[in-house]
Parts: C-alpha cells; structure tokens; sequence
C-alpha cells in the first residue's frame, strides 16, 4: 500500500484501484480547529485542480483540491458530526473520501513522504 | 517608510507563549496561543482569559469643557459624564455614517479615549482639528490589557483590591505590582472584565503576575472575534463604517435621550429622522440552521429569493456551538423569528433572524 502527497497537502493511499484520501496533519495544524466539511456525493466525477470540499474552522474556509481525476465512491460521514476529528486523525480516521482514479499514471505527479517532509520543512 | 508590522510592548510575552503571530491592521498580533481559539474562547467564558489590545489607540484630552466639545463629533451625552465613569460611542461623519467607535472615560483631571488600532491614523488629527482647545495626546508608552471572564474580578482583584469596587463602566487608578495603572471594568467579550492600561516597561511583569493566576490564561484575536460575535457587539470594517448609521446598526441604546433629542452632532439630520421613521435596513444576528459557518459578504435572501442583504461577521461560537453571524436585512424582514436563506458557495443554506446577543452579557452593573 503506497501513499502519496500532493502540493495542497492532501494524502493518498492506494490499494487496488481504489485510494483514500485526505489531508495532512500538517494541513490540519495549520487550518486550526476544524467546525464543518462540506463534501461531494459519491458518484461524482471530478478533475485533478477542481474542488471537491470545504474545510472550516473557527478563522476561515478552505478548500480541497483534487490532486487528480477520479469519482467519489464512499464519503466519510462521521465528518459531519464531528468535524472536529480532522484535528485528530487526519492521516487515519478521518479520511475524507475513497475514490476511484480515471489515470493512475497521474500518482506519478505525486510525491512521497520524502519528498513532502522536504517540502514543509 | 517600512512596512513591517509594528510590535506592542508585550510582544515578546506572546513569542515565549507560542502565540502564533500575524498582521492585524498594521501590528505583529497573536492570533491563538497553542490552547487554540475554541479553548481560549471557553477560558475567557468559563474562567478568565488575557488579551493583549495595546494595538488601539490610547488617547488624553485635556482642557477645559471636553466632554462638551465631544458633543460636536459624537452623538454621545459626554458632557454629563461623571468622573471615574466609561461611555462608549462613536464618531459620526456629516452623512451619519460611524467614523469610528471608542470608549471614553472621565478621568478627573483628564479624559482618557480609546480607538480602534487601524484608524489611530484618522481619528487623532479628527480630534485634533475639532476640539478646540483641547489637547489630545495618543500615548505610545504604555500597554493596554484586557483580562475577561466570570473569573476576572478574583485575578485582578487578588492584586488590586479597588478593582473588585468597580462596576461596569467605571474606571479608576491603582497600583498593580507596584506600578499605577489605569483599571476600567469593561470589554468587548460580553464578559465581566477589565481594560488594564499599563507602562510599557511594566506590561509583560504585570501580565504574568495575572496569567500566574490558575484561572487566567493567555488568547488571541482569534477568540476575540468570536467571543464578541457571540456577544453581539460590532467590530468596526466589518458591522458598521463611514456609509451605517447608528440606527442602521442597531447601536440607538448608545445613544442618550438628550442627543436624540436636542442633536447637534454630525449627520443628526439622517440619524435623527431614522430615530423617528426608521431606517431602511438593520443590523441582525442570524442564526444558520445548519452547521456551515456563513461568512463575511455572504448573500441573505428571503424565503422567495429577494436579496435582503449581506452577512457582515460570520465564523463559528463556541459557546453557541454552532456558527453565528450578523447582518444587514432589510428592514421588513428584521423581525426575529423571520425566515431567511444564506447563500454560501451557491447553496441556499436556511438561516433564522434572531436576537443579539447570541450569549446573554455577564457584566457587574
């Protein structure tokens, strides 16, 4: 099971043709406490650059970014209620979606945990 | 000319705390400290919580009369305050719009005034120019701190008997840590407290002597802004500017029966007849029905779709539990109770007008 890193701060595990996604402990330390998450609806499609969710928390909203193209198959909805778990485990229970990739050559594009750690420092 | 960010005398203070710092109108401020916005803001509602406000501006007028003179720029009964009292209040411009709001305190021999930090820069020379002879001064030397909560009193008081002597609104000088300060009961938490004005060389021993306390804790702008949201109290840039009036912003409790009456104040013509027929629109608090917080300059729309007005604050209460917001609607749909729609990111999300506060104020009258 290999995991890769985008430059928006968003992991990836792939198992199969289906991967995991969510964002960093990084991303969640810097976003601060998190209060909502808006997310798509499993069965749809998206491109890598679009945006597939909001993260709030009590300062500010930010949005995800797709690090490639694929289809939500599953929605972590345990979010909803408690958003609040993206601070936790954000690289482990709270994963936001399982998606279905279009182009696996795509992970390519991605780094590794090496190459994210150089990136934040 | 540099742009850096200038720094307060408790900078220093909020680096050894792990504040995390960012600009705020121009200052090196602390958004959080590492408890984070959500505890920090409990902290100030369950305990007592130090805020570092010495951004704004600190300002003397001394002379003869100066609570009348404030009369011509201020729609505020100053001239009757009494000595060792606070008033808040606003600068009006000639249209009616806020220039700016602040407190004013009658300190005896002087009136201490503070301003927002990023307009120093306008209300100053504003004084200056108007008050005739009046000397105004901005002090540059001394920290001012707010130490807020149900708590506040025991902190402060353990250090400074005559602190726990003062009500809401009332201000006096007293030594703390060996060192006279100006101590006035109020804030803008919603919360019984204290704005603690403090020598600078002084201001970071003085604030350990308070953050020394169990139930004091260091917080940031972060929970500022939601703690005062919660209370419903406007910030200035986001609820009221030069183009709302006071009446617009629902702040007429701030203004006496004698200057609604009488006038005599910049823009009295507008103020004064939406005193009277009402004004177009008003500032509410709205209360999202779902968990998406709503933010500044999001859409509200009627239940048929009409526009009524924009969100001007917006984030999440922690006390509330949920996320809070204030607007503008317009006047027939003001009402609380009355139904509206948020539109956040193209969504009609549904909203309710409610009444501010969103927490009841806790203050020692």
């Amino acid at each position: 099971m290999a995991t890769y890193y985008s430059e928006e701060h968003e992991w990836i595990t792939v198992e199969g043709d289906v991967a995991t996604l969510g964002i960093t402990q990084h991303a969640a330390d810097q976003l601060g406490e998190v209060v909502f998450v808006e997310q798509r609806e499993a069965g749809e499609e998206f491109e890598k650059g679009g945006e597939i969710g909001v993260i709030e928390s009590v300062k500010a909203a930010s949005e995800i970014y797709a690090p490639l193209d694929g289809e939500v198959v599953e929605v972590n909805e345990t979010l909803a209620d408690n958003p609040g778990a993206l601070n936790e485990s954000p690289e482990g229970d709270a994963w936001i979606y399982k998606i279905k990739l279009s182009d696996a050559s795509q992970l390519d594009d991605l780094m590794d945990l090496d190459g994210y750690k150089a990136l934040i420092g | 000319m540099t742009d850096a960010p200038k720094r307060t005398p408790l900078y220093d203070l909020h680096v050894e705390l792990g504040g995390k710092m960012v600009d705020f109108a121009g200052w090196e401020m602390p958004v959080q400290y590492p408890m984070g916005i959500m505890g920090e803001h409990k902290q100030c509602r369950e305990k007592a919580a130090l805020f570092d406000v010495s951004h704004m501006g600190q300002v003397i007028l001394r002379g003869e009369n100066v609570g009348e003179k404030l009369e011509t720029l201020c729609p505020q009964a100053y001239a009757g305050l009494k000595e060792g009292k606070a008033r808040y209040g606003f600068f009006t411009n000639e249209d009616g719009g806020i220039m700016d709001d602040l407190i004013v305190s009658n300190a005896g021999d002087h009136y201490f005034v503070v301003v927002n930090a990023a307009l120093r820069h306008q209300d100053i020379p504003h004084m200056q120019a108007n008050l005739d002879g009046v000397e105004v001064t901005e002090i540059f030397d001394r920290a001012l701190v707010a130490v807020q909560g149900p708590k506040a009193e025991d902190v402060v008081g353990e250090l400074c008997p005559a602190a726990r002597e003062l009500k809401f609104m009332e201000t006096t000088l007293a030594e703390i840590g060996g060192v006279e300060c100006r101590i006035s009961r109020l804030g803008y938490t919603g919360e019984d407290g204290y704005e603690i004005s403090i020598p600078e060389a002084d201001a970071i021993r003085v604030s350990k002597l308070f953050l020394a306390h169990d139930d004091c804790e260091p917080a940031g702008l972060g929970a500022r802004d939601s703690l005062r949201l919660e209370a419903g109290l406007c910030l200035y840039g986001n609820d009221i500017d030069q183009s709302t009036s006071p009446i617009e912003a629902s702040l007429s409790w701030a203004i006496q029966k004698r200057r609604k009456e009488e006038g005599g104040f910049p823009g009295a013509a507008r103020i004064q007849k939406e005193l009277t027929e009402g004004a177009a629109k008003k500032l509410v608090g709205i209360k999202p029905e779902g968990r998406a917080p709503a933010r500044q300059g999001v859409e509200i729309q009627s239940e048929n779709g009409d526009t009524l007005g924009a969100i001007t604050s917006g984030s999440f209460g922690p006390t509330v539990g949920g996320p809070v917001a204030m607007g503008y609607v317009a006047a027939d749909h003001s009402a609380a109770g009355t139904k509206v729609n948020l539109i956040i990111r193209g969504k009609a999300q549904p909203a309710e007008i409610v009444a501010l506060p969103f927490v009841t104020q806790n203050y020692k009258r």
